[in-house]
């Protein structure tokens, strides 16, 4: 450094001593104060019996928390730990090999290449949910939306998952089956699809983007619209007959080190209470 | 260039320090040997020519020779102003120019997009003019420049530092101006501690990952740089990650060894 200034003995004792003293506090703060926050006992490993890994695709972020805070409200001492991704990141990881007891896809493309890593035994997934598409676009609607074909307008910025994330390829499918419907003719799906200005990787950014204003539009699932949201976007429908029925599966993993805590996991999502938290959160319930 | 005392020379085999020294050598050395070792030189090459990593490969090198080249016009005022004039809040402008260095990547993307998104404080007047930011080539540059200009800024500021102010003095005695004095005395003392730090600036853009995904957006062609197209090559296409992992290993690895070898000047952080 240029220019040290020299300085009495007694001013640089002073100095570490109050350098040393914010330390001090700085790290006391940061163990205090999520300590403090947390409602609950301190999740140390002494205090828990149990912790049970749940991967669960982007889009089930707000209501497995809520069946996760049930899960544990039912079995005290277990901790429910939920990662949250894009369920083809969710994917890769357990083809990697990550630890887990609970795959949650939204897909079931993402359920077979981690079974095909070895990580679900053959015929153990099932569907616990379904899902459909909407089009959203930021509150004051700066492209002026009215109608889906509104959306290949020239210059309308669209963000998109990535085509690896389930509601990518289900929105390559919606694209698809317009181009075989006459209301939109062969070459809508083309000019929607050069409108796009980013693949995402998950739901929830092309959500944020659209939030924020930085899309025009962004196409995801009507469960990620909800109470929090809903002053900030709007909404365009995609009828029934274009709009792919977007499949959940659940899956324990099979080298799960907690068998019988997954499996309660799983019986708690497709048991009715589990079926009228998916509901409220926008969810469709399996026939 | 300065001459560092040499200590006596120790047999390593019997030197304690050589032993305590590997656990990180080797934790440092052994993903990049796994990374080579996966990545078979006949697939390397091959995939060489596959366009989404030719568009990746073009698209980094495009930008962050931009972004170098922004970054010494705009950055070697304020490494000047940082070596040689005294001001009150010097400290202060000082540590902002380190700040990117420290500050996560993500949060240098979310503010970038505070700032220059479409509703961002700056980004509404410039896109009531008609221009967009997010989501283009220039928002990468953005990126890069802000998490990389300080590595530019702190060697350029060390190599002015370096010169002694006698000589620019008795240059401006004899009449030369500013100008002249910057370039026929500044210039030419302090070349090496620029080209390294421009070097390091421009490994560090080449590798910028966080703040390109959340305020440029990823689209192939346009904003998916190398580091996006490993990130999403990971789940789509392992063999393309890893054909862009090298290339990027390579070309830190290549930096590096300039700066250090050629230049013959060791990179201080300071």
């Amino acid at each position: 450094m240029m220019g040290m200034d020299r300085q009495s003995p007694a001013r640089t004792r002073k100095k570490r001593t109050w350098a040393a003293s914010v330390l001090a506090l700085a790290a006391f703060a940061s163990v205090l104060v999520p300590w403090a926050m947390s409602s609950r006992l301190p999740d140390l490993p002494m205090t828990r019996q149990a912790t049970l890994v749940v991967l669960a695709a982007a889009s089930l972020s707000e209501v497995f928390a809520e069946i996760g805070q049930r899960f544990e409200a039912e079995h005290p001492g277990v901790a429910v730990l939920l990662n949250l991704a894009g369920s083809q990141q969710l994917a890769q990881q357990l083809a990697q090999g990550a630890p887990a007891d609970v795959f949650a896809s939204a897909d079931e493309k993402q359920m077979g290449i981690a079974a095909q890593a070895g990580r679900i035994a053959a015929g153990s997934s099932q569907p616990f949910a379904h899902n459909r598409l909407v089009v959203i676009y930021p509150q004051d609607n700066p492209a002026g939306l009215e109608k889906l074909q509104d959306l290949a307008k020239p210059g309308l910025r669209l963000v998109l998952a990535a085509s690896e994330a389930p509601v990518g390829r289900y929105s390559l499918v919606f694209l698809d089956r317009t181009s075989q419907t006459p209301a939109f003719g062969p070459d809508y799906a083309a000019a929607v699809l050069g409108n796009v200005v980013s693949y995402e990787q998950t739901v929830k950014a092309v959500l944020a983007k659209v939030q924020l204003g930085e899309g025009d539009a962004g196409i995801v699932y009507v469960s990620d619209v909800n109470a929090g949201n809903a002053g900030l976007i709007g909404i365009l429908e995609i009828p029934d007959s274009l709009n792919p029925a977007a499949t959940y599966l659940l899956a324990p993993i099979s080298d799960s080190a907690e068998h019988e805590l997954a499996q309660a996991f799983i019986r708690l999502v497709l048991s009715p209470d589990g079926q009228e938290i998916l509901a409220r959160h926008g969810f469709l319930p399996i026939k | 260039m300065s001459e560092r005392p040499r200590a006596a020379p120790v047999a390593w085999r019997r030197d304690p320090w050589w032993a305590l020294s590997l656990p990180l050598l080797v934790f440092l050395a052994l993903p990049l040997v796994a990374l080579l070792v996966r990545t078979p030189p006949a697939r390397l090459v091959a995939n060489l020519t596959d366009p989404g990593v030719l568009q990746a490969v073009t698209l980094s090198l495009a930008t962050t020779v931009a972004t170098t080249a922004a970054i010494v016009l705009v950055g070697t005022p304020v490494a000047f102003t940082l070596a040689r004039r005294r001001f009150p809040g010097r400290r202060l402008v000082d540590t902002l120019v380190d700040l990117p260095l420290v500050l996560p990547p993500a949060v240098a993307g979310v503010a970038l997009l505070m700032a220059f998104g479409r509703r961002g404080i700056l980004g509404g007047w410039l896109g009531s003019l008609g221009i967009e930011i997010a989501f283009t080539p220039i928002a990468v540059v953005l990126a890069q420049t802000f998490v990389a200009a300080p590595f530019y800024v702190k060697a350029a500021s060390v190599g002015f530092a370096g010169i002694e102010p006698e000589l620019e003095q008795a240059a401006a005695l004899d009449g030369a101006s500013v100008w002249q004095v910057f370039r026929h005395v500044t210039l030419p003392l302090a070349w090496t501690g620029l080209l390294s730090g421009a070097m390091m600036a421009w490994a560090r853009a080449l590798g910028e990952f966080g703040a390109t995904i959340i305020f440029a957006g990823n689209y192939p062609g346009r904003t998916q740089t190398m580091p996006l197209a490993i990130y999403v090559g990971f789940e789509l296409d392992l063999d393309a990650a890893l054909t862009l992992a090298v290339i990027l290993v390579g070309c830190s690895f290549i930096a590096l060894m300039v700066v250090k070898g050629f230049l013959r000047r060791d990179v201080e952080m300071t």
